[in-house]
């Protein structure tokens, strides 16, 4: 890596390394705070989508995973990572996109799944995995059990299975009347 | 983070305050590597694309002319996000088209720049719903069908290809199932709620043939394991069909065995419901080209 890169903390550390662990370290830990823009509460490491931060053809690669297919938000996840790390020092930043394996929500962190739930919104479920075969059918509402992140009741009920994006349900709690998003399992 | 919402932090970077994230259009294919494996023609491979890229995006398209149009908001949020799915991977088809066959055509390029005869989608896709009921019933053959054809696509040596099918398998498995629990819950519910979706089941099934009909094309790149063999889908298809019409206590005859409608999608023969729909869909960009919004 040609780069030699300084740059400085927020709390004004200044560094300045040629080091690759070094320069590693520092621009995985620049990338991991990017928020998400749909949901800015999760930073990408939280929800699981920053994939890998490496060195290769002599410059800073960092390899992001799309949630789903239509996500209209990768450019401005690419363009965020990308300006952020400029502006943290690196000169020469090179952002890929990994289609596969797919993202899963199960790759969403023990830390995103607590802000999804401070935020009010229920984190997902562990997805069911299949690995060969035809995908059975679901001819009636998954019966999922999920806690109201407002008043922690488990009587809840499916409002729509799809909602504001698409990776999110709608649901509504019965004991305390009000609706919540759930981060859907896939 | 020192802002007073989360939000805010978003444009703390650029002064970029759009809310309408994904309005600047770019490659869908940005930072993905998409060399073609070797022995494949780009020509070829870019045609197949653009057969399942112009499935997706004209479905979409019909889903979109639902929006302001469903019984409830929760139907227009389920119907704007299958669409938008279906969006996404049209997106990446089309991006994979312009990169394979060397013309460096761009995703809007095919979108906007082509005519009926150029389109290479099913029929099952540019058709137009009398009503919810025939939607959710082409809905689910559509999905039923998609999700056959991307289960198969996951093992294709394209590695693109098999990316955008093991993404797509995750999307369409819930497309279905919201499908099949509408037409569930229509064909076994009122005497009026189950004409409607029975009149859409007659009026799909004549669509269906042309599903199961491969071109030469598909057939070459499935011997070569970049693409599905579609005529191997046809009993998978017709399983998932029959379970969901026996739990709509409706009777479906089975998939038909050819393409009732005179030409096939596939050769660029369409319906008569085509040309309207480019009409709204190309619009805008014939009547401003190059414009971004």
């Amino acid at each position: 890596m040609t780069n030699r890169v300084r740059t400085s903390d927020t709390d004004g550390t200044v560094l300045i390394t040629d080091d690759p662990a070094q320069m590693l370290h520092r621009a995985r830990a620049v990338a991991a705070l990017v928020p998400d823009p749909e949901l800015p509460m999760l930073s990408l490491a939280d929800l699981g989508i920053l994939r890998e931060v490496t060195i290769a053809d002599g410059h800073l690669v960092i390899t992001l995973t799309p949630t789903y297919s239509g996500c209209p938000a990768m450019r401005e996840m690419r363009r965020d990572v990308h300006t952020r790390l400029l502006a943290a020092g690196f000169a020469d930043v090179e952002v890929r996109t990994a289609l596969s394996p797919p993202w899963t929500s199960d790759w969403i962190t023990q830390d995103g799944r607590r802000k999804l739930a401070a935020a009010g919104i229920a984190p997902p479920l562990p997805t069911q995995r299949r690995t060969a075969g035809p995908i059975p059918l679901t001819l009636s509402p998954l019966p999922r059990v999920l806690t109201c992140p407002h008043c922690g009741s488990t009587n809840t009920v499916l409002t729509s299975a799809f909602s504001a994006t698409a990776c999110r349900a709608l649901y509504r709690c019965q004991a305390c009347a009000e609706p919540f998003e759930y981060v859907k399992e896939i | 983070m020192g802002f007073d919402t989360a939000y805010e932090g978003l444009a703390a970077d650029d002064g970029d305050l759009r809310w309408a994230f994904g309005t600047g259009f770019h490659d869908a294919l940005a930072g993905v590597d998409t060399t073609i494996p070797d022995g494949i023609g780009g020509v070829d491979l870019a045609t197949y694309c653009l057969m399942l890229g112009d499935d997706a995006l004209i479905m979409s398209h019909r889903l979109q002319q639902w929006l302001a149009h469903a019984p409830e908001l929760e139907e227009e949020t389920a119907l704007a996000n299958i669409g938008l799915d279906l969006l996404g991977q049209a997106r990446m088809l089309l991006a994979r088209a312009g990169a394979a066959d060397g013309s460096g055509r761009t995703e809007d390029d095919y979108a906007f720049g082509r005519q009926v005869p150029e389109f290479l989608n099913v029929h099952l896709a540019e058709v137009t719903d009398a009503d919810f009921g025939a939607l959710v019933f082409r809905l689910l053959v559509f999905s039923t069908w998609r999700l056959a054809l991307l289960t198969h696509l996951r093992d294709s040596r394209d590695p693109v290809l098999a990316a955008i099918a093991a993404r797509g398998i995750n999307e369409l498995t819930y497309h279905r199932d919201y499908a099949a629990q509408w037409v569930v819950r229509l064909g076994d519910g009122t005497d009026y709620s189950r004409a409607r979706v029975q009149d859409g089941l007659r009026a799909i099934v004549p669509l269906t043939g042309e599903l199961f009909a491969a071109t030469p094309l598909e057939l070459r790149l499935a011997r070569l394991c970049i693409a599905v063999d579609v005529t191997g889908l046809r009993s998978e298809v017709d399983a998932v069909l029959t379970q969901v019409c026996t739990a709509a206590t409706l009777h479906w005859p089975g998939v038909a065995d050819v393409a009732a409608h005179g030409g096939s999608g596939r050769d660029g023969q369409h319906t008569p419901a085509m040309a309207p729909l480019l009409g709204e869909l190309q619009g805008l960009a014939r009547s401003f080209p190059g414009a971004l919004w």
